[in-house]
């Protein structure tokens, strides 16, 4: 059996978080904003993780490409465990995994031209190759992802969001990484400019065999693209499937309720389809409920929720739900 | 209308041939910089006065330490501004020729003014940039050594030190450079806490460029608008520091001088009727310091990134 391209095993994050007040000894309170997280990501996969927002999903995406301290392990094909990588060894990785932000205008620097952007990867990864060679490849990249190579030598600020956002994705693949991460890459654009942004995306991981972890708090952004799906609630995992399963057969009432919120091209089923309306608030990361996060607000929960809610797992091994009292949305639906 | 799509796509195909000149942040900074009127009359006010330091000894019919014996002690009768005897300015009750003397004291003083800037602009902006990247225990040690030397009085110091070691213009320069990073370094510190968390940092951070290049490359070329702002409204305190402790008696030494001593001077011979003595040496000092502060104030709003 070969490896996946990367794997994931019980990652935790947590932050400490000081009040003002304290005295410098208190023990600062911690907030568990990742809470133990696995998954594989086979080669040429892509995974989509959903949640609301401050569910934690940014923080995962950072805590595996290391720019915060994690627990767990995360597993590179070759066997390395990224977690134990020195900062020097991790540089060779970085090439490999290359992100995509949220915000397309803020994560490009306005004093750079968009040819120095693009070519930042280039110059820390591959710092031989001279200043035609990297040109040539910045232009080649720009016109790859639909920007006119002329526009090199523009600024950030001249160009509109779903531009910006491909200035973005041409940074992230001049180094023909092998894994992508996006994190909401189309959540700050225009309806119209998603879907462009979106299927450049797409057809970006059919000419590459791009692998891709794909980040949004939206399920209906990633139907499209998603060969599986993680839905986070609390930096907890509620439920992964793969793509079709999960929307056709929701298991946790988490995702049948966030599932009842996107709204369905056909008018007929839109009408008659009842929106599962969460009651109460979401609760403060620093407290998360005991047991099943989810209980608070869940239509389905008991005195039984109030202990960790166990895995059920379909046949196949690829439909995991994490709860007491998995099973089909019909019930609620009605 | 129907548009030919033939012609558009042979259109698009010729402007795609030639690479588009972008507009940088800086080209529309000195567009709103040249659009301000009062930052310009600073500007002609400041390149008035760097010629009249770089080139009015040329004009100059006496040199600064000469005696004109003719009007050596009756400065008040014979010494008045007069174009016949040379002294456009008038002269000291020495006989010394005011025109040279503020031509000297006006080099000496935007010496120190930029000098102290520029060192405040070199140690200020990396001993802040780098307090503020890095952060944490580093970040702790380096702003509470600042804290530390800022809670120093420091003219009290710098009057002990030219005391101690005799009044020299090396001593001066020296005093005002050791004091003026420390504000310097604490803006910087606090506009890079603010640029440290922006995407394009963490975006940088995620390919892998090593810190240092991140400040060389990102967070210090973000800065440049703060630190040239800060630097250019510095020269003036600068000046206006030299001036005090002139005026105190401790400044330049004879017969080199500044316009701060000269204001000292003029304004203690005043009750002679030498008014020619307080007004010219004091003319060139207030323009220095409007000009420095109308182009400071100009270069504020041009970089202001409210506007963007
Ligand atoms: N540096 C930090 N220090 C303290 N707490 C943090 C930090 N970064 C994130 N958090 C907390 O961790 C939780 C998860 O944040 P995260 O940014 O990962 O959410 P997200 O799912 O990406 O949300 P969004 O959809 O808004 O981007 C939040 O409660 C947030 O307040
Ligand atoms: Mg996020």
């Amino acid at each position: 059996m070969t490896r996946p391209l990367l794997e994931a095993r019980d990652v935790r994050v947590s932050f400490e978080i000081r009040h003002p007040s304290d005295l410098p000894w208190t023990p600062p309170a911690l907030l568990h904003a990742v809470n133990g997280i696995s998954f594989r990501l086979e080669r040429g996969q892509t995974l989509g993780i959903v949640g609301e927002s401050g569910c934690g999903k940014s923080t995962l995406a950072r805590a595996l490409i290391r720019m915060l301290p994690a627990t767990g392990s995360v597993i590179w094909e070759d066997g390395t465990d990224l977690f134990t990588l020195s900062p020097r060894q991790m540089l060779r990785y970085r090439a490999e995994m290359q992100v995509i932000f949220q915000d397309p205008l803020a994560s490009l620097d306005p004093r750079m031209t968009v040819g120095e952007i693009i070519a930042e990867p280039l110059r820390t990864h591959r710092p031989r190759m001279g200043a035609t060679e990297r040109r040539e490849k910045v232009r080649a990249v720009m016109e790859r992802v639909g920007l006119l190579p002329n526009q090199i030598n523009r600024y950030p600020h001249e160009f509109s969001g779903g531009q910006c956002q491909r200035i973005g994705i041409a940074r992230a693949l001049v180094v023909e990484p092998k894994l992508l991460i996006c994190d909401e890459p189309v959540s700050a654009l225009d309806v119209s400019i998603q879907a462009q942004v979106i299927g450049l995306l797409e057809e970006l991981r059919r000419d590459l065999g791009l692998t891709i972890l794909f980040i949004a708090h939206d399920l209906s952004v990633v139907k499209h693209l998603s060969d599986e799906v993680m839905v986070l609630y609390l930096g907890r995992m509620m439920e992964k499937a793969p793509s079709s399963a999960l929307f056709s057969d929701p298991r946790h009432p988490y995702t049948q309720a966030l599932l009842s919120a996107v709204p369905i091209p056909d008018p007929q089923i839109e009408r008659t389809k009842r929106v599962i309306a969460l009651d109460g608030e979401l609760p403060s990361p620093m407290h998360p409920p005991s047991g099943c996060v989810f209980r608070t607000r869940c239509p389905r929960a008991t005195g039984l929720c109030a202990s960790p809610p166990p895995e059920e797992c379909t046949s196949d091994a690829r439909h995991h739900t994490l709860c007491h009292f998995p099973g089909p949305a019909a019930e609620l639906i009605g | 209308m129907v548009i030919d799509s033939q012609k558009m796509q042979s259109l698009a195909a010729a402007t795609a041939r030639e690479d588009i000149a972008g507009r940088s942040l800086w080209a529309d900074a000195r567009r709103r910089f040249l659009r301000n009127k009062a930052a310009l009359f600073g500007l002609l006010l400041l390149v008035f006065v760097v010629f009249f330091a770089l080139f009015g000894n040329s004009l100059a019919r006496w040199s600064n330490d000469e005696i004109d014996f003719a009007v050596m002690g009756q400065a008040a009768e014979l010494g008045g501004p007069s174009l016949e005897t040379g002294h456009y300015f008038g002269t000291d009750d020495l006989g010394r020729d005011l025109f040279a003397r503020t031509v000297q004291g006006t080099q000496i003083s935007l010496a120190v003014g930029i000098i102290g800037s520029a060192i405040a602009v070199v140690v200020g902006t990396l001993w802040g940039a780098t307090a503020g990247y890095f952060g944490g225990r580093i970040d702790n040690l380096m702003m509470r050594t600042v804290d530390i030397l800022l809670a120093i009085p420091y003219m009290f110091v710098l009057i002990l030190l030219l005391v101690m070691y005799g009044r020299s213009i090396t001593m001066l320069f020296a005093g005002v450079g050791l004091i003026s990073w420390l504000e310097m370094s604490r803006i910087v510190r606090g506009q890079t806490l603010s640029l440290k968390n922006r995407d394009y940092i963490e975006a940088a951070r995620a390919i892998g460029v090593p810190a240092r290049t991140i400040i060389r490359r990102h967070i210090l070329p973000n800065l440049i608008g703060v630190v040239t702002v800060f630097a250019t409204l510095l020269v003036p305190n600068m000046i206006l520091t030299e001036s005090f402790i002139s005026f105190l008696g401790l400044g330049v030494q004879e017969p080199m001088t500044s316009l701060g001593a000269l204001i000292s001077e003029g304004s203690g011979t005043i009750a002679y009727g030498t008014l020619w003595q307080l007004a010219f040496p004091l003319l060139f000092f207030v323009t220095t310091l409007f000009g420095f502060f109308f182009v400071g104030d100009g270069l504020r709003d041009a970089l202001d990134p409210k506007d963007r």
